[in-house]
């Protein structure tokens, strides 16, 4: 284990497994998920949805929640939490490019990491093909 | 009659609202009807951030809504209609002429029993929806348009047996 472990620096937040599923697919690829702490909103009203984020919030440390879906309901308990705590930072829509930047982005403070992960997130989406006919609905 | 959903849901406006519902019944609008929300400009602006632009987000509290219905009926675009508890709705119910109602997500409490993945009820709840069906409304529970639609006898028979 390096000196990183057990240093949570990001909260990735969704619905179903997603946040799980991202956070393993982190770990598959870099050996660094345990910068992060998954939370689902499956299942949750929003009183314990906010109150599951404040309290990984607070035992973590983190200061950036990454989100699935801008109008899922982690986005909002992350908006309550900012009311509150406007040095927490969140970006809603995270794709896994742009968590992999940010795991390597270990000598950044994570809110700035953060920032920068998201360009780069936004720049890794691509489309390749989809020419012609074969197969595709008209 | 343009609102197409009248849904009971605790957390509001959120995925399985603006995404769920919202593509495959091509909504363009929502009504949020609370009356905590109607008096907060704050929360206003969270539920406006979280909604795609091409959505239109009105506020109301309980008793303004039942006037404001009859407006939004006339409304050509589809609409969904929102309380975040089952009180609000029975009053729509009463008083508005809402003649379907969806349970859509009403969660854990201490106290209150669990009758399906995603509903628990308080036992005045159930005679709360008890009292909307006695009205005429079509109670059903469901979460997403995918899953099964479940009536309200059946709801309250059941005991939680997922997950």
């Amino acid at each position: 284990m390096s000196d990183r472990a057990g240093t949570v620096r990001a909260v990735v937040a969704g619905h179903g497994d997603f946040a799980a599923g991202m956070v393993s697919a982190v770990q598959q690829i870099t050996g660094r998920g345990d910068m992060f702490r998954a939370i689902s909103a499956r299942d949750l009203s929003a009183s314990d949805l906010d109150a599951l984020l404040i309290r990984t919030l607070e035992e973590t440390g983190a200061r950036v929640v990454f989100t699935d879906l801008q109008a899922g309901s982690c986005s909002m308990a992350t908006r309550r939490v900012l009311r509150d705590h406007p040095t927490v930072l969140l970006i809603a829509g995270v794709n896994l490019p742009m968590l992999l930047d940010f795991a390597f982005a270990e000598q950044m403070p994570p809110v700035e990491a953060a920032r920068h992960a998201l360009e780069r997130g936004r720049a890794a989406i691509s489309a390749a093909g989809g020419t012609g006919n074969a197969g595709g609905a008209a | 009659m343009s609102l197409v959903l009248f849904r009971i849901d605790d957390r509001l406006i959120h995925g399985q609202v603006v995404v769920g519902w919202g593509q495959p019944l091509d909504i363009g609008f929502i009504v949020l009807v609370d009356d905590e929300v109607a008096k907060s400009e704050w929360e206003q602006e969270l539920y406006r951030m979280g909604t795609p632009p091409e959505m239109d987000v009105y506020f109301h509290s309980v008793v303004d809504a039942e006037s404001a219905l009859v407006r939004y009926n006339g409304e050509e675009r589809n609409g969904i209609l929102l309380t975040g508890n089952i009180e609000s709705m029975l009053r729509l119910v009463q008083d508005a002429g809402v003649r379907t109602v969806n349970i859509g997500g009403i969660h854990h409490r201490p106290g209150r029993r669990q009758r399906l993945r995603y509903v628990f009820l308080f036992p005045e709840e159930e005679q709360l929806l008890r009292q909307m069906a006695s009205l005429g409304a079509a109670v059903t529970a469901q979460d997403v348009p995918s899953s099964r639609a479940v009536d309200l006898t059946e709801l309250l028979e059941s005991e939680a047996s997922v997950q």
